[in-house]
């Protein structure tokens, strides 16, 4: 019991980085969608690239750069700071390829059907192709949101007090050590729990909403 | 930027080295992993109630549990129980339990696409059901998955930055201790960076390629 509540103190740091870096992710990521869509050659190779370097080197190493690389001043990222930052793009670059499949998921049709019913750009994309995208991305999303969950703890190994560095803590000090982490995965395995049906009572209901 | 070049060329080797420890990690967890993963793609599904519950445990905590809490269950966790693991033992069986958590899913995904016709031609044949697994629904069924598993593969590699914290002496080790040695953590991190790139970027590409050559008959 003492366990729990000594692994607990990390819980909410853990849905904190999360939460953040997810929202990080989401808006960072809408300029690259843009700019994967982009006819302009060189917009478009710039934002592959970044999608590619960002997915391409693990998190781990973009948390150490911000942590223990950048320093502007004599000011530098706290731990959490770096983390969510860190976390929060790398999601961005997933998030993109998320939105971009999605997009092209909707049927070429529908932007047929409302350019010739001479709808403005802006209403095709929040009235017509918007939906239809946020849709087709629910499923993946939410499967991502629970990996970024998951990848919450390598904010552990620069420092942020979250659930993982709680219970290495924990155990380092009591030297129960199996069934400290063990506590700590079934945690996660709980916390994902509500967000798989969080998604799918999402994608029924969406589901409906469109009528086939 | 002269800086990182300097950095490149003097700890280059260093770095070199620690990249062929991530390197070793990647291929011995998924030679162990995959064999594994195969095993309990059957399991999750078997009328065997013993195996069926093993393998549903193995593959939901390691599916469920973020790598690090594994790498640290097999390094701090397991001398609790009397069994003291190196840390690159320990490092390569947590590896080992991810992987064969994700692959015995995305195998039973790719199983399961095969076309129920194959199975019941093989049925209609008088095929055993060893021989209709064993020249029908896994040929198909791996074939299906090996996309995925190519893409698990690249995320594999990845996560293998995170045994530094039970202090295998991999990538980002190396990179670590060089940059608290001698204070030039930026270029350092950037190389060690670059490097990870440099091999998870051209496997991405080949995972889609797969892809690509794969789905043409379909």
């Amino acid at each position: 019991m003492e366990m729990l509540k000594a692994i607990a103190i990390g819980l909410p740091l853990t849905v904190l980085v999360t939460i953040l870096a997810l929202m990080i992710g989401t808006v960072v990521a809408l300029p690259i969608v843009a700019g994967l869509r982009s006819r302009n050659r060189l917009i478009w190779l710039m934002s592959r690239g970044l999608v590619d370097l960002l997915r391409g080197i693990p998190p781990v190493v973009w948390l150490f750069i911000l942590y223990y690389g950048i320093s502007i001043g004599a000011v530098r990222l706290s731990a959490l700071q770096a983390g969510v930052l860190g976390l929060g793009v790398v999601a961005a670059a997933y998030l993109a390829e998320i939105f971009r499949g999605a997009i092209s998921a909707v049927p070429k049709g529908q932007w047929e059907a409302s350019s010739a019913l001479g709808f403005h750009r802006a209403t095709v994309w929040t009235r017509i192709v918007g939906p239809q995208t946020a849709r087709a991305a629910i499923p993946a999303y939410t499967t991502f949101a629970i990996g970024l969950l998951k990848d919450s703890s390598i904010a552990s190994t620069i420092g942020v007090s979250e659930i993982v560095f709680m219970s290495s803590q924990y155990a380092r000090q009591s030297g129960s050590g199996i069934l400290v982490f063990f506590v700590a995965a079934g945690i996660y395995i709980l916390l994902s729990v509500p967000l798989g049906l969080l998604s799918r009572h999402l994608d029924i209901k969406m589901r409906k909403a469109v009528a086939r | 930027m002269n800086n990182l070049v300097d950095v490149a060329i003097e700890y280059g080797p260093t770095l070199l080295g620690g990249l062929k420890v991530s390197l070793t990690l990647t291929i011995l967890s998924l030679a162990l992993g995959l064999p594994i993963g195969l095993l309990f793609s059957f399991g999750v599904t078997a009328k065997n109630k013993a195996f069926r519950y093993i393998s549903v445990f193995f593959v939901e905590v390691g599916r469920g549990a973020p790598a690090l809490v594994l790498l640290q269950l097999m390094y701090y966790g397991l001398p609790n129980a009397n069994i003291t693991l190196s840390s690159m033992a320990s490092a390569c069986l947590a590896l080992t339990w991810t992987t064969a958590a994700y692959s015995a899913e995305l195998i039973r995904g790719g199983m399961q696409s095969v076309p129920s016709g194959e199975i019941e031609g093989s049925h209609a044949l008088g095929m055993s059901y060893r021989d209709c697994l064993r020249f029908v629904v896994i040929p198909q069924g791996l074939r299906i998955a090996l996309p995925s598993l190519m893409g698990f593969a690249v995320l594999l590699f990845q996560a293998t930055s995170l045994a530094y914290s039970v202090a295998v002496p991999e990538l980002m080790s190396q990179a670590y201790s060089i940059g608290s040695s001698t204070f030039q953590y930026l270029p350092v991190f950037i190389v060690a960076g670059l490097l990870y790139a440099a091999i998870s970027i051209p496997a991405t590409w080949l995972s889609v390629g797969a892809e690509r050559l794969l789905s043409r008959h379909l």
